[in-house]
């Protein structure tokens, strides 16, 4: 029976090429925007190496103090870091790197400008970084203030070529620093990890960092478990009434740990604080059911144009096919079997401009990635891509398909061998 | 094996109300040719759809083979249609977009069975109306005859007990009809299938075991 209903699907869309071609187009287009914008939001923010443990992972990213005028709004400072973010009890690790810096370096007398950050030891047990060569920047590396780095595959080939680059030496901000580790390039868009040397954080030229409660850093805390988000997160708030504030212009020290998500939505809603205390008491506040519930509505918005338009050409076919209807009611269909037929059809149609469309993907995903315009960017469908598409093109392909063929099934087989549809 | 009691069918609209056939008493038994006669607007493919279940009556009962069907559900309804009648149509309604073949396959595939099974009684049920050589044409590629005899090979190869025929022969010349004719009742005859057949010419009725005749939705013998 399915072969059969094949059969006429095929024979039904080359009938109307044109309306069949306009069907496809908005179908595979729809899923093409999706899937790209699905691809990128999954390069964003999966779980991917060297950020594995993103799941159970906290980021200390932004500090505000605030007085009844003034406020001071910035990265987290190193003191705030150390007294109140490390001694945080029952973590498995808490980690801190500097905010990235360009950095230049010469080699052959061409000058080579590089992203910096400057980490300690913990920063390369909560990452996962898979080293090409050597290892991570050590404990021991921060506390004697060693002048070692590692430094990426590009870096690599900038100042080495093709050569290993173990033991060599670099010049980086006018220090110089001996290679102890190389990894893979990490696309920027992944801020936590992203940088092209890391050094340790007791090099830096500049001691002053030592004192400052609010500026040039970001935490990072590995819970044992995700469940123990909440627990962190009161901890660290509880704490905050005890951070001393540098001058009397502040009353308020505020901080928050939070995901890379919840980082990522206060900063694309360009809010980064809020006078009104947020869910947590915090005046620093995510925004990720805002921007989830943004997402979802804008997905169910862009996909409702291609659908009511595939519902219209639907209805349109279905009134054209009223003598078969009448023809199939009559020799024994029940309603529940036409719509299954029809539905198979719509599916068929569906699952074609789903294949275009994941094709088309690739190949704008791979332009993208092959562009440049985003350093070391790595945008590709993964299976889990695969996955969320098939979905969407199933939802795509029932919810288009329901109304007309429930059209279809109420038709009276007297009127629509008659062709009179109602 | 057919019986119906009282049948009437009634449009209602807003404005109008139609009655299109009162109180319509018929016992068909097995094996009857029986033709259905009247001017336009007399009800008679009304009555035909209202036998082969394709429509509800309004008031009265309908039983067949002794069971009463007037409060049957969609599926059931579906089921009996598929399993008991067979309908040709004036119009033939064939589907222009599947093979002869493939046409005459559809009663079957809903029932549970085999596509080569399937194929197997379509093919004779071909070779039955005589249409053997045209298996892989498409209906555009045949005569008004042929194709009404498709339209009855389909009508037939689900071994139905009652074949439905309206007007078979009305978009026809006469030879033609005469064919369709000999068709039907080498049907009758042969395999005893009772033909229940909507008819304007006298002729072909003379033909039929008795006619019912309507006018103005009432029987008048």
């Amino acid at each position: 029976m399915i072969k059969n209903y094949v059969k006429i699907a095929f024979k039904v869309f080359m009938r109307r090429k044109f309306f069949t071609a306009i069907s496809l187009f908005a179908i595979s287009f729809t899923l093409v925007v999706l899937m790209v914008a699905v691809s990128i939001l999954d390069q964003l923010f999966a779980p991917m190496s060297p950020e594995t443990k993103q799941d159970r992972t906290l980021g200390v990213f932004a500090a505000l103090m605030m007085g009844k005028q003034d406020i001071n709004v910035g990265d987290v400072g190193y003191a705030f870091l150390t007294k109140f973010v490390k001694t945080l009890p029952d973590v498995e690790a808490v980690g801190m790197y500097s905010v990235s810096s360009t950095v230049t370096s010469f080699k052959d007398g061409f000058e080579i400008k590089s992203q910096m950050k400057r980490t300690d030891g913990e920063y390369w047990k909560i990452l996962d970084f898979k080293f090409l060569e050597g290892g991570p920047i050590t404990d021991a590396d921060e506390d004697k203030a060693n002048f070692v780095a590692v430094i990426n595959e590009a870096t690599r080939e900038k100042f080495f070529g093709n050569e290993p680059a173990l033991g060599k030496f670099i010049e980086a901000d006018r220090q110089r620093f001996r290679v102890v580790g190389v990894v893979p390039n990490v696309p920027v868009y992944r801020d936590i990890p992203s940088a092209d040397i890391w050094v340790p954080i007791s090099t830096s030229q500049d001691i002053g960092y030592r004192q400052n409660y609010v500026g040039g850093f970001k935490g990072l805390i590995l819970a044992h478990d995700r469940s123990d988000f909440d627990r962190i997160k009161h901890d660290l708030t509880s704490r905050l009434h005890s951070v001393p504030l540098p001058s009397s212009l502040f009353d308020t020290f505020d901080c928050v740990a939070e995901t890379e998500f919840e980082r990522s939505t206060r900063e694309f809603m360009g809010e980064s604080y809020s006078t009104d205390a947020g869910p947590g008491g915090n005046a620093i506040r995510s925004y990720a059911t805002e921007v989830i519930g943004l997402i979802i509505l804008g997905a169910i918005l862009f996909m409702l144009l291609p659908t009511l338009n595939l519902v219209n050409i639907n209805v349109s076919r279905i009134i054209e096919r009223a003598s078969e209807i009448g023809v199939r009611k009559s020799f024994g269909a029940s309603s529940r079997t036409l719509i299954g037929q029809f539905l198979v059809e719509n599916m068929l149609i569906t699952c074609i401009g789903g294949i275009i469309g994941f094709l088309l993907s690739i190949m704008i995903l791979t332009l993208l990635t092959n562009s440049g315009l985003i350093q070391y960017a790595e945008f590709h469908l993964n299976v889990r891509i695969f996955l969320y598409a098939l979905g969407l093109t199933f939802v795509f392909g029932i919810i288009s398909g329901v109304y007309p063929a429930w059209r279809m099934s109420r038709m009276h087989p007297v009127n629509a061998l008659k062709g009179v549809v109602r | 094996m057919l019986t119906l009691e009282r049948i009437e069918k009634i449009y209602r609209t807003d404005k109008v109300e139609t009655v299109a056939l009162h109180n319509i008493n018929l016992e068909i038994d097995n094996g009857e040719f029986i033709s259905i006669m009247g001017p336009s607007g007399s009800g008679k493919s009304t009555l035909l759809n209202i036998m082969g279940l394709l429509d509800v009556p309004t008031n009265g009962e309908m039983r067949l083979e002794e069971t009463g069907i007037t409060s049957f559900g969609d599926r059931d309804l579906a089921r009996l249609r598929n399993e008991r009648f067979g309908f040709v149509f004036q119009t033939f309604h064939l589907i222009n977009d599947l093979s002869v073949v493939d046409n005459v396959e559809i009663p079957l595939l809903y029932r549970k069975m085999s596509g080569a099974e399937r194929r197997k009684r379509a093919l004779q049920a071909l070779d039955r109306v005589g249409l053997a050589s045209r298996v892989h044409h498409y209906p555009s590629q045949l005569s008004g005859g042929q194709q009404q005899r498709v339209a009855i090979a389909r009508a037939i190869v689900g071994k139905p007990k009652l074949l439905l025929a309206d007007e078979p022969t009305g978009n026809l010349d006469s030879q033609m009809g005469e064919e369709i004719m000999d068709i039907l009742m080498g049907l009758n005859t042969e395999e005893k299938t009772t033909v229940i057949m909507v008819t304007h010419d006298s002729r072909l009725a003379e033909k039929t075991h008795r006619t019912v005749r309507l006018f103005d939705g009432r029987q008048v013998n």
